[in-house]
């Protein structure tokens, strides 16, 4: 690859892309006190902007392009009838502060998606504010926080943490000014029964648990485990990131999940986005249901002939508002959709497909890597990237080796419990061609590691760029095309 | 590995050195090695202050990792090496010499006698591999 | 559905775990609540599917076919054919965080580029890769200046004119906190000078709107000065869209702009996704949440690159001890914002900027002439104004409706006493043709 200029470097003055007209209307005075002197943007034309862009596109590995096994990401493909429900122009063109009776349309389909995302995990209600996942699991925790401080339990600072979880988990406990405990795991990867129970006391707020676990695995204790923290006055926690395991295979509020968030992004097939936006959801049992986020869509009436009035209802003890408006509503759109094209039975396939196809790869690469707790996985598996016969190599080298067969690297050095994990997620929409492809390949680089490990030192060796140099990223800190004050000076 | 004979350690990495009634403050080869190339040092304390055992010194980040540096002892601050805020990797080229962080004048000698001798502080890098 | 095993697959990968029938993957699943039935939809064909949500979206009254005035943190304005062309390459939204820069180089510099927009735009010297919204944003940054304080600074003063719903956010991720959100009781008509009173030891941050909520542009620069004289940052929530005509925040000395980006080319959504922009001067960069790219070279060619940096702040390292729990960012909307201002570029922005302040003063003007309207806005302002009706603004609105219109924001809804005043928003995309309609049915309806 030569190196690809910025869009600042293509830049030549006086060139345009878009105009604009002219006002129609009879001309005000600007107000010169507050008028900016200049204004750093590039100019270009239109084909050389379409051209950058295509050309940065192409540096890219997306789920289109190849198998992307990021675990706990679930990198499923992104169906293109989404793209286009989601532009229908009255959903795509109404302002979120329109007049309700304008739409409806919307409203009912907020209405039905806080319904069906409810029913899938067992919930009584849903809250679709919240933009993404670590923004769900804060909701979530602001919910348990409020719920306790309004009965009176201002005492219950504690929030435990398994070993094996997310790092937002953590995060987002302190940001509720919670103190975090974590909770290890036991020898089979599940949460350590007595290690839970010595921390259940009246200062415990709730536990964080995902299921399956970080691990891949489901909980073998699960009820037992949302038992013991309630009877200590507490509520559970769900992180959902991994529900692509478990649509229509059991219910986390039937676990004994108090609240739980959705990753529309992951789950519900829409699309990553180089980062985002995510949608996360979060569904609450019945007595939380006055806590949840404001505002909720719910049927305020009905006419004469029993058509429902859809409004914008914020709940009573409402923790307040996550954001602007009303969540994310453009990958509500595309989660709807979703589910629709699935109903019941096709959302129970996609995770009876997620779950066989990962128990296909674990299989398959056992014998070859090491797997830290051998049991049935779930929707993902993690395997150690290390052996004691090629002591020089580690996950980020068979990582950067996968790039060079087309792969996306699975996730690396998470969960943190498992020494140089990497952490595989091949997803439902993957055929079975393209899992032995990825077995054919991870057989390779373990011959690799053993016979020619300066290979995967090396790698990715036909990537776009090569490894980068990360400590120069953050010492000498370049985080801007050109530095205004050097652009002011050089004109 | 080299762990000075003539240092007292912490079981967080932290090593001290008594002149006097001062000490001079660093991290540990140990712990610049776990944490590997070093971008960025900053104190959350300034010359003047007073401070507890215990309390935040600083914050050392590689590109991978985010070290909380702790006082070993409480005392007064007599010395800040402004050094490392421009050239964090000499805390990678020499943590025991170059790379000192603070000094302080001593508030209470005794909280030296509880830190780890060389010999116990390798013991305990043991451990924790 | 979009799974493709045939039965012959499932066969064969079954044979390979050792199962014998797919159920026995799941026996872990404790019985008594294993495979529950889902009371949902049938299972639509992709024809069937987009022949529902088509008739859902029929259910809406489109705000692009009918003059629509409303702005109140979200603005329709002219997306250029080629941003979403370039949105929708599958190998952007496919994409996931550029966690591998090897394979991700695409992302990573559209991101360096937004960065660089949003730094030259705003005069900060560092711009993270974007927040949820403008209001989380806003957020964020009152608690990085919480935490520029060392957590010993207990309060914020916020301005009674910042956007409504950008206080309640505000107040809703401070509840747990020990940390007081102030400002509420000040009089959201007068000068922001006026907060220069309420601004002591404690306060970490002071936050004001560029425009305010009510579209005004007020000059900062003693409120920044009071503010900093107390070892306290100067908060701005701007309409970037402004800032194609109007001063940078960086010239009254601003500490952190923060805002919503929507304005640029991201449409309108019934509020989203949406994008949050979060910058800041290069002595808070590391106080900087979220994601945030950097220049670098490979380490075999030294080639130029770029790489997520700065990642020890983060919630995967730090845990209980990171600022933020952000893992993300708004990645696509901050690629249509990145393509927009390319496609418009340096001229084409100040152009629609000039376009918004010129069509909104002609309105302004023009419903200012009405008997029994009163232009409430008396200073300089953007592209929203608020007007004094004769009758309830609610009542205005649903005639306005009627004759084919979406009025104004009825800002009773958020301020005591104001049940009478509309907000107007008026863009480029309300020519003269549509501001003289909008004068001639107030006309009637009042």
């Amino acid at each position: 690859m030569t190196e690809q200029k910025t869009i600042y470097e293509k830049s030549s003055p006086g060139r345009r892309a878009v105009r604009f007209p002219k006002p129609e209307v009879p001309l005000t005075a600007l107000p010169n006190e507050f008028l900016r002197k200049d204004l750093v943007l590039p100019e270009v034309d239109e084909l050389e902007a379409v051209r950058h862009f295509t050309n940065l596109s192409q540096l890219n590995h997306g789920v289109d392009t190849g198998f992307y096994p990021l675990g706990s990401c679930t990198m499923k493909y992104n169906p293109r009838i989404n793209e286009e429900t989601a532009r229908l122009s009255g959903f795509a063109k109404s302002h979120p502060l329109q007049p309700s009776e304008t739409v409806q349309g919307n409203l009912k389909l907020m209405y039905l998606l806080q319904k069906y995302l409810a029913e899938i995990s067992g919930f009584s209600q849903v809250t679709l504010q919240p933009a993404a996942g670590a923004h769900g699991e804060l909701t979530g925790v602001m919910i348990i926080r409020k719920y306790l401080y309004k009965k009176g339990e201002t005492q219950r600072n504690k929030i435990l943490i398994p070993d094996s979880a997310h790092g937002t988990n953590p995060a987002t406990s302190a940001m509720n000014n919670f103190k975090v405990v974590e909770i290890k795991s036991d020898a089979r990867g599940n949460i350590d029964l007595e290690a839970l129970r010595a921390e259940c006391d009246d200062t415990l707020a709730g536990l964080m648990l995902t299921n399956p676990n970080t691990l891949g695995m489901f909980e073998e204790n699960v009820q037992e485990v949302c038992k013991i923290v309630h009877d200590a006055g507490g509520l559970v926690y769900g992180d959902g990131a991994n529900m692509n395991a478990l649509l229509g295979i059991a219910k986390p509020a039937e676990f004994g999940i108090d609240i739980l968030h959705y990753n529309l992004h992951k789950t519900f097939s829409t699309p990553h986005g180089g980062g985002g936006p995510g949608s996360g959801p979060v569904g609450v049992v019945d007595f939380l249901v006055d806590y949840l986020p404001g505002p909720l869509v719910e049927i305020v009436e009905e006419d004469e002939e029993g058509n429902p009035f859809y409004d914008l209802v914020t709940p009573k003890h409402s923790i307040g508002r996550m954001k602007a408006f009303h969540g994310q509503f453009g990958m509500m759109v595309r989660a709807y959709t979703y589910i629709l094209m699935h109903g019941a039975k096709g959302l129970r396939e996609v995770s009876e497909m997620a779950v066989l196809n990962a128990n296909y790869l674990m299989h398959k690469l056992k014998d070859t890597y090491k797997i830290p707790y051998e049991r049935t996985c779930m929707h993902e598996f993690v395997i150690e990237g290390r052996w004691e016969d090629a002591p020089d190599i580690h996950a980020l080298d068979i990582s950067k080796r996968m790039m060079d067969f087309g792969i996306h690297p699975p996730t690396t050095y998470f969960p943190l419990i498992v020494k140089e994990a990497l952490m595989v997620e091949p997803t439902e929409t993957e055929n079975l061609e393209t899992l032995d492809y990825f077995v054919e390949v991870m057989l390779k680089i373990a011959k690799e590691a053993h016979e020619e490990p300066e290979i995967l030192h090396a790698a990715p060796l036909t990537t776009p760029i090569r490894r980068m140099d990360e400590v120069k990223a953050a010492k000498d800190l370049v985080l801007c095309c050109v530095w205004p004050e050097d652009a002011i000076r050089a004109e | 590995m080299n762990f000075p004979t003539d240092l007292k350690y912490t079981t967080k990495d932290e090593w001290i050195r008594v002149e006097g009634n001062t000490a001079t403050i660093g991290i540990s080869d140990f712990a610049q090695d776990a944490l590997s190339d070093i971008v960025f040092v900053e104190y959350a304390v300034s010359e003047g202050d007073d401070v507890g055992k215990g309390d935040t010194l600083g914050t050392i980040e590689s590109v991978k990792a985010a070290s909380d540096v702790y006082f070993p002892v409480g005392g007064k601050i007599v010395a800040v090496n402004e050094d490392l805020l421009d050239a964090p990797e000499l805390v990678n080229t020499d943590p025991y010499g170059e790379a000192w962080m603070i000094k302080i004048e001593l508030g209470d000698p005794a909280e030296v006698e509880s830190m780890l001798d060389a010999a116990a502080y390798e013991a305990d890098t043991k451990g924790r591999e | 559905m979009f799974h493709p095993h045939t039965d012959t697959d499932r066969e064969k990968m079954l044979a390979a775990i050792g199962a014998k029938s797919l159920e026995e993957l799941f026996e872990i699943v404790p019985e008594d609540i294993r495979f529950p039935d889902l009371d949902l939809p049938k299972t639509h064909s992709e024809m069937e599917a987009y022949n529902a949500l088509y008739g859902l979206h029929t259910k809406n009254v489109p705000g692009i076919r009918m003059p629509n005035f409303l702005g109140a943190g979200a603005y329709r304005h002219y997306v250029p054919a080629a941003v979403d062309a370039i949105l929708r390459r599958g190998e952007f939204f496919t994409a996931y965080t550029p966690y591998q820069p090897e394979i991700s180089q695409g992302t990573l510099q559209a991101i360096f580029e937004y960065q660089s927009h949003v730094i030259n735009l705003t005069g900060m010297d560092a711009s993270n890769a974007s927040h949820y919204d403008g209001a989380t944003a806003a957020a964020e940054a009152v608690n990085m200046a919480y935490g520029i304080s060392r957590k010993k600074k207990k309060k914020a003063i916020i301005s009674p004119a910042l956007h409504p719903h950008y206080r309640e956010t505000i107040d809703t991720y401070f509840k747990p906190a020990d940390f007081d959100i102030g400002g509420e009781d000040l009089d959201p008509w007068s000068n922001p000078d006026t907060l220069i009173d309420s601004i002591d030891e404690d306060t970490a941050c002071v936050v004001v709107q560029y425009p305010d909520f009510f579209g005004r542009v007020f000059d900062y620069t003693a409120l920044g000065k009071a503010a900093h004289e107390a070892g306290s940052l100067l908060v701005m929530v701007v309409n970037p869209m402004a800032l194609g005509m109007l001063k940078a925040p960086s010239e009254f000395d601003a500490d952190i702009v923060c805002g919503e980006g929507q304005p640029f080319g991201i449409g309108l959504s019934y509020g989203g996704p949406y994008l949050g922009m979060l910058a800041t001067k290069k002595k808070h960069v590391r106080s900087l949440a979220g994601r945030i790219v950097g220049e670098t070279e490979d380490l075999v060619e030294r080639k130029r690159g770029y790489v997520l940096t700065l990642s020890a702040r983060e919630q995967h390292i730090r845990r209980e001890r990171a600022s933020s729990n952000i893992c993300s960012n708004q990645g696509l909307m901050a690629l249509a914002a990145t393509i927009y201002l390319t496609m418009v570029g340096k001229e084409g922005l100040r152009e629609v900027a000039e376009l918004c302040y010129q069509n909104a003063h002609y309105a302004a003007s023009q419903i200012a002439g009405l008997d029994n309207f009163e232009l409430v806005t008396d200073q300089t302002f953007f592209n929203e104004f608020v007007v004094k009706c004769p009758k309830p603004a609610e009542e205005i609105n649903k005639a306005l409706l009627e004759k084919g219109i979406i009025g104004g924001y009825e800002i009773g809804k958020d301020f005591d006493g104001m049940e009478n005043h509309l907000m107007f928003a008026v863009t480029e995309l309300n020519p003269k043709e549509d501001i003289d309609a909008l004068v001639s049915a107030l006309k009637e309806v009042a």
